[in-house]
Parts: C-alpha cells; structure tokens; sequence
C-alpha cells in the first residue's frame, strides 16, 4: 500500500442556505479543495452523502456532482453510511490511492437539508435508525441518543451542568470558526432552559439542521511532496460497526464501534490515543461527545461528563475536543460532516485555524471520529504532519 | 350443553367526565347526570380502537378458558366502530391470537347489539358440533357528535367470550331473539356521526323490543325475574337500564353489578356483553343470569346464563371488569378529549 | 405504507414471536435467520413474555407527524426476564413519574395509521404495570 495525503481542503459557509442548491454547494466547496491544491484535474471522485433521495429526490449523485464541478468523465461514486457517510467517503478515497488504482481522488461530502419541511428531514434522518423496530415506533433521533443519555446519566449520576458543558465549549470554539452554521457562543443556563427535544435532551444538547458541503483532496506522499505545497500524512484509518437497534446493542452507555474503530486506526498509525493533540468527534448530540471519548479511551468510563465540565477538553485543556466547534455549533450536513471533520483537523496541523481557534504549541497528530446512526457505523482517521 | 369457557373485558384508562363536557355545549351538567345517570366516560387514545380493544378482551377470555387459541374455529367481532369500511376486525384479531389460519371470521354489526349476536351465532356453532370453540367479541369506540346528547355517553371498552362444550364457566340454558325494523338510530355510509330519533328512541325502541325479547325468554325458559340472581340490560346511559328493569319486575339488586354505564358510558356493542363480564367476575356457582342486549334498528338478543363451579377458579385468571373500570384512571379534558377523537381539522 | 410491509411483520408484531438458536441457545427479536454468535442458521419460535423492565426511556415532543396526536410520549427500552430487549411507545403514563427498573406490560395497541386511507399498523406498546 502507497502512504496517502491530504493536499488540498475546501469547505464553504454552513447554515441554512436558501439561495444554493444541493450541486452549487458541493461546487463550491470542491472548487475551494481544488484551489488549496492547486490542482484542475482529478483522476476520480467519492463522495459521502446520506440522502439526496430524501432531502432532495436527487439518487446518482456521483455523476452529477462530478459533471457540476467540472470533472466529467471521470469514475465518481457516492458512498452511504448514514451520518458517517463523509467519514466514509474519505476511508474509500484513502483506499483508492493506497491501492494504486489512483493518484488523485477527491472526497467529497454534501447534505442539502433544508428543502424539506422540518418533518420531512426528521423522517429522512430517521431512516439511519432500524426502521422497523425503532422508527415504526415513533422514535426519533433525539430519541434514540435520550435514551443512552438517561441511561448515562443514571449509571454516572451525571449533572445536567457536566452534559451542557458540552454544547457550550463546542460553541465557545465554533464562535471562532468562520464556516460555522452557529458561530457565538452560548451559557450553560441556556442549554437547561431551551425547549425540550426528547428527554433529558433540550434544543442545545442536539445539533442542526444544516445545508453544507466540504472536500478534500487525497494523493500519495511522493506525489505531494512534488506538489510543493503543505501536506498531512493519513496514519490509520478504522471503521466498524454495531447492531443498527439500541435495543440490541450489549451497553446503552457504549459505543462497541466508535471503540472498535478506534482501536483499528491507532494500531495502523502506530499510535496511542494519547499521543493525539486534539480529536474531531461526533457531537450530534451533547451525550454523543461524552460516550464517543469514552469509547475511544480518551476518557475512563463515566468520566468523559466530568471532564468536560472540567475543561479538559476545551481548545486550552490536555486534550481539545473539536476544536472547530462540533457538529453543534459548526453545523451538521450529514454527508459532509466527516469531511469538515478532516478539513478541521488538516487545518490545526497546517497551523491554519482562524481566528485564535489555532491550538498552541504546534501540533502534530489528530483523530477524527465520524459516526452513523445512534453508533452503528464509526469511522476513524489518523491524520499527522508530513 | 354449550356455553362460556372464557370470557376477558378490556376498558380504555381515560375517562372524561359529563362536567367537561356540559362546560363546552353550555349545558346544564347537574340536569344530564341526573336525567341520563351518567357521571363519566372511558375515551380510547388514538392508538386506541375496537381491533385493539377486541385483542386485548380475547387475551384475558383465553387466560380464563385456558385452552390452545388455535381451537379456537370462529373469530367474530361485533362493533359498529370496525376501523375498515372494508377488511375485517376478526382477521387482526385471529391473527394476534394465534387463531389463523383454520378458522371461520366475520365483523358483525347491528349497532349496540352486534357483540350479542356473536355471541348467539357461536354458541349455535358450537351446539352444531361444527366446532370446538368459538370466539365472539363485542366491542367499540363510538362516537356521538359534539353537542348531540350521544356525546355524553358514547364511550369505548370491550368484552370477549370463548363458547364451548366443556369446562364451562357458564351455561346458556335458553337464548331468544326479538327483532323488528325500527329505525331509532342510524349511521349512513360516510357519515361520521349517528343519527337518533331522539325520545322515539325510548318507548318505541328500546323499551318495546327489550321488554319483549325478556319476556320471550321468560315464556321460553318458563322462569320468572325472581328466579335470576341477576339481569343485565344493554345501557344507553344509566336510567334506561333500571327502568326497564323496573318495567319487568327486577330489583336494583339484581342489576347493579352489571350496570356500568354511569362510571363507564355506553360501549355500545361491548355495553351489555361487559355487564356479563363483571356479574360473573362475582357471581357463584348456580348463580342464574338474564343478559338482554339491545341494538338500535332494532334487536334484542336475550341468553339465560347458569353459573357452573369452575367460576370459583376462572375468575381470578384475568383482571377483573370493575379493576379495568374502577382503578387507574387518567381523566381528560374536552380539548385532549377532541383531539383524541379527531373532533379538531387539522392540516394535512 | 404499502402492505406487504406490514403483513410480513405480524408474527412479531401481533404474536411476539422471537427466535432461539437451536445450535447455540442465543435469543434473538426480531427473529433472524442466521445466529450473530455462532452462525446456526435453524431457531426455534417461541413467544416473549408480556412483561419487562424499564432500562431507559425518553419522551418525544417533537414527533413525526404520524405521531403528533400522541405527543408528548414516551418512549423506552424494557428488558424482557430472558434477556431480550425490545423498544416501544410507552402509553397511558404520567411522563414525569416514570422511573428506569419500573415493570411495564404489553398492551396491543394502534402504531400507525397511514394518513387516513393506509392499511393500519398493529403493535405492541408498553404501560406501567398497575394490577
């Protein structure tokens, strides 16, 4: 297997976008990965997206993305992992380039999710659950993450001050993120007074509805060093998965996944997850973060609340949690999330991050953890400097 | 001899009570509790209908009849609150039950009666030795139109009864029917709410043909009232059932444990049925019981009941009918009420 | 939701119906047709019981619409004596005193109803156990 690199991110503006399109975002955010590239042409094109049949009725995505950004002809496909499809599409374009089958491949993630009514996107949303003994049910996604957060909580004795202080240090680093949907920051007061989702979960323990679109650009090490312009190696990539119904799952207080991929891509990279400087996770919902830094070994079971509420993983704390702002504050385009998650993090490594986001002291390696679902699928990378 | 080897009730747990509805109309509240004797009625949840009522009584007949569902050769649900205009309630309820698929299934409907002609129609199956068993459910979520005096009484619950051969809990000595065409209420198709003759409904309907059909029996079974321990009577709201009672030489006595619609409402084709459920859930062995039914049309099926001595044991194997009615209630108010009746137009 | 769908669920729907391992004695609801732990490919049926404890639960306010009449509702995770977990409606409660361990029963109950002119949708939800 060849050594892979990102040469190139792009991402756009998230939010709800009315005047762009499913293809105008995509667009845009591949031309601005092609443009830190410096490149015109790629050799193929994968692209994470987890409904264009629902939020949009347009399926064949690959081709139409690939025409729309100036690349006809080439071999494009969309991959589908639910909420992990952009962490998904990054994983398959690192397996096109390693394998040698090609030199320059673009992953690529999108979510066009606001031309439908809000019951429109909790339904499409919803098909990432088991459809027929969940969502028949009438659960929805808050629903399904209430459930591992009353579980947690109970188990932990967690405080609703350690959960808020999740959404609140994710908006307290989107506020400095020029591309977030959500970019200001927010109390812990008004996490426990917002409206009520599904219990214990409020509106700020959950993340948007976002339209938003993210790429970037995968190449050999030998052909980036030839590029002359800075790169970042991928060391590991892991995914797994787990049973699609919580119901069937061993732990409601666990994500087998998430700590299966994990474990996966820090043995390809050599590494420890102590050695990371900083991580991209999936907060889709705030008790997410909490379970996701656990399950990775960030964090002891029942500890990863408590350390939130402590700071540890604050933009100045040991270990930085999404320093980019998190799904809550960022945005959250389903499709695209995976990517903007390596954008992130190819940004803190490059030394790139605006506006005071940037982490001291030079770091060198970083994780993203993408997840599908309520954690059936994860999807974990290792990216380090060249 | 042919008679009940299970019987099971099913009642929803919200009630509303005639307060808050009199409140909404303008009506005088103390007036119709009084003239109607009815203080409350059950309300079923939208999940809620007559196929998940009819289940729900079925399960507990076949705790008390112990038996293999799969004997069981009919399936026939009374209502005039199916879900469908067309496709069974019987078939879910078959389904559910294990029933299916070597069984004979049909929806009855005549009214408030339709649960009693299931019952009438299995016994006659199983005394023909067509069958070993024989499922029949009487059971409704009807609805009166807001504002009608139906409103106030039409209520939602359901009653099961298993016929057989052996183990009986009761015996069916005698059955009658009494029928004529009497149009005193009446449901065209696409109609949402039932429409009624108002007092016609009364001595021409209901008093006529109950009577008759109890003194049919009587004459049949050669028996007096005084030879019963109980009588129900169908129950459109409270006073009719005690007068007619009155009417044919019953005391309040012998009604009472039946007589559920004050606290209950009228549950239509589960209303005389239920009375049968919760008088045997305290009857003896021995104990002789006059059950007539009576649907608007009009109809009374009338059943001479003779309690045998596995009652003593049969009794405890299910909730019992006044637990379902009594215990745990949720009550609403008329605006919840609408909205679970799907009284409010909402967008599509 | 077209029929067919509804149909070929009923045996678990209506009945329970949950499958054990022949080869290795896992239980499985909904039944499956090869076995996660040791591969056996041949169950046997057999009915879940009818009542379970509460593992977890939440309530829904904001619902699909096919649920919005019921809203807000609760929604749970009950773990059945054998082991087997299942999630359901949680019907007729007070949401604010529902408690994780409680003891809930199965009532057969209307899950969905497809707009006004679908086929019905028939299931089991939960209710605080109460006699």
């Amino acid at each position: 297997m060849r050594d892979v690199a990102v040469v190139g991110i792009g991402i756009m503006k998230w939010g709800e976008l009315w005047r762009k399109s499913f293809r105008d975002i995509f667009t845009e955010a591949a031309l601005n990965a092609l443009d830190d590239a410096g490149l015109d042409k790629i050799d193929s094109l994968i692209v994470g997206c987890m409904s264009g049949g629902l939020f949009v009725g347009q399926e064949h995505v690959g081709a139409i993305l690939a025409d729309y950004i100036g690349q006809k002809n080439i071999p494009a496909a969309r991959v589908e992992s639910a909420c992990a499809s952009g962490g998904l599409a990054f994983r398959q374009a690192y397996i096109e380039v390693a394998s040698g089958m090609s030199d320059i491949v673009m992953a690529g993630g999108v979510e066009k999710m606001t031309d439908v009514s809000g019951d429109g996107a909790t339904y499409a949303l919803a098909t990432a659950a088991d459809q027929d003994y969940e969502v028949f049910h009438g659960v929805t996604f808050p629903g399904l993450y209430a459930m591992m957060a009353r579980a947690y909580m109970k188990k932990y004795k967690t405080t609703r001050k350690q959960l808020s202080a999740v959404p609140v240090k994710a908006h307290k680093n989107g506020s400095m993120n020029p591309f977030a949907q959500y970019p200001f920051p927010i109390k812990l007061e008004d996490v426990a007074n917002g409206v009520k989702v599904a219990d214990p979960l409020h509106i700020l323990d959950c993340s948007p509805i976002t339209d938003g679109a993210a790429a970037a650009i995968l190449t050999t090490v030998d052909i980036a060093k030839k590029m002359k312009k800075p790169y970042v190696r991928i060391t590991g990539t892991g995914m797994a998965t787990d049973t699609i119904a919580l119901p069937q799952r061993e732990s409601l207080t666990w994500l087998k996944s998430t700590e299966l991929a994990g474990k996966r891509a820090l043995k390809m990279a050599g590494r420890k997850i102590t050695d990371m400087d900083m991580v991209e996770v999936h907060d889709c919902f705030s008790i997410a973060e909490i379970i996701v830094t656990e399950s990775l070994g960030i964090f002891k079971k029942g500890e990863g609340a408590k350390a939130a509420a402590r700071g540890v993983t604050a933009l100045d704390g040991k270990i930085p949690v999404n320093p980019s702002g998190g799904l809550k504050s960022k945005g959250h385009p389903v499709g695209a999330t995976g990517i903007g998650q390596v954008v992130e993090i190819v940004k803190q490594l490059r030394g790139d991050a605006e506006n005071g986001r940037q982490i001291k002291g030079n770091p060198k390696v970083g994780m993203t953890q993408n997840m599908g679902g309520s954690g059936a699928s994860a999807v974990v990378h290792i990216l380090e400097v060249a | 001899m042919v008679g009940i080897v299970g019987y099971g009730a099913m009642i929803p747990r919200h009630r509303i009570k005639v307060e808050e509805i009199a409140k909404v109309w303008g009506a005088d509240a103390p007036s119709y509790k009084k003239g109607l004797m009815l203080w409350q009625k059950s309300v079923p949840t939208p999940d809620v209908d007559t196929i998940t009522l009819s289940v729900e009584a079925t399960k507990n007949a076949i705790k008390r009849a112990q038996i293999n569902p799969k004997d069981i050769g009919a399936v026939y649900v009374g209502s005039e609150s199916h879900p469908y205009a067309v496709k069974p309630s019987g078939t879910t309820v078959a389904e559910a039950i294990g029933a299916v698929p070597d069984c004979h299934c049909a929806d009855f409907e005549f009214a408030c009666k339709a649960g009693s002609e299931a019952m009438f129609v299995c016994l006659g199956l199983v005394k023909s030795g067509y069958m070993k068993y024989a499922l029949a459910v009487g059971g409704d979520t009807s609805q009166g139109a807001p504002g009608d005096a139906l409103e106030y009484s039409a209520s939602a619950g359901a009653a099961a009864f298993i016929m057989g051969k052996t183990n009986l809990i009761a015996e069916a000595l005698e059955t009658y029917s009494f029928m004529t065409d009497t149009p005193d209420f009446w449901r065209r198709e696409h109609e949402f709410y039932p429409q009624h003759g108002g007092r016609f409904t009364g001595e021409p309907a209901y008093f006529r043909t109950v009577t008759g059909a109890a003194m049919g029996i009587m004459n049949k079974a050669k028996m007096k009232p005084k030879d019963f321990k109980y009588v129900i009577f169908h129950q459109p709201n409270g006073k009719f059932p005690l007068r007619v009672g009155k009417m044919l030489g019953f005391t309040k006595k012998q009604i009472e444990p039946g007589w559920l619609t004050p606290r209950l409402g009228n549950t239509y084709s589960g209303s005389s049925p239920l009375g049968l459920t919760s008088t045997l859930d305290i009857s003896k062995p021995g104990d002789m019981i006059l059950m007539i039914s009576y649907g608007s049309g009009a109809g009374s099926d009338a059943f001479v009941w003779r309690v045998t001595d596995r009652i003593k044991e049969a009794r405890d194997l299910a909730v019992h009918t006044t637990t379902l009615l009594d215990k745990n209630q949720i009550f609403v108010d008329y605006g919840t009420y609408a909205k679970y009746r799907h009284k409010i137009l909402k967008n599509k | 939701m077209f029929p067919s769908r509804i149909w070929r669920e009923m045996p678990q729907r209506y009945r329970l119906e949950a499958a054990v391992c022949k080869k290795c004695g896992k239980r499985y609801y909904p039944p499956r047709l090869v076995c996660a732990e040791c591969g056996g490919r041949q169950f046997d049926t057999y009915v879940l019981p009818e009542e379970g404890k509460l593992l977890t639960f939440t309530v829904i306010r904001t619902p699909a619409s096919q649920f919005s009449d019921l809203a807000p509702y609760a929604m749970g995770i009950i773990k059945f004596d054998d082991g087997l977990q299942m999630m359901g409606q949680i019907a007729d409660c007070d949401i604010d005193k529902l408690k994780i361990g409680q003891k809930m029963r199965l009532e057969f109950r209307k899950i969905q109803t497809d707009d006004t002119h679908g086929v019905l949708s028939y299931a089991y939800k939960f209710i605080p156990k109460w006699y």
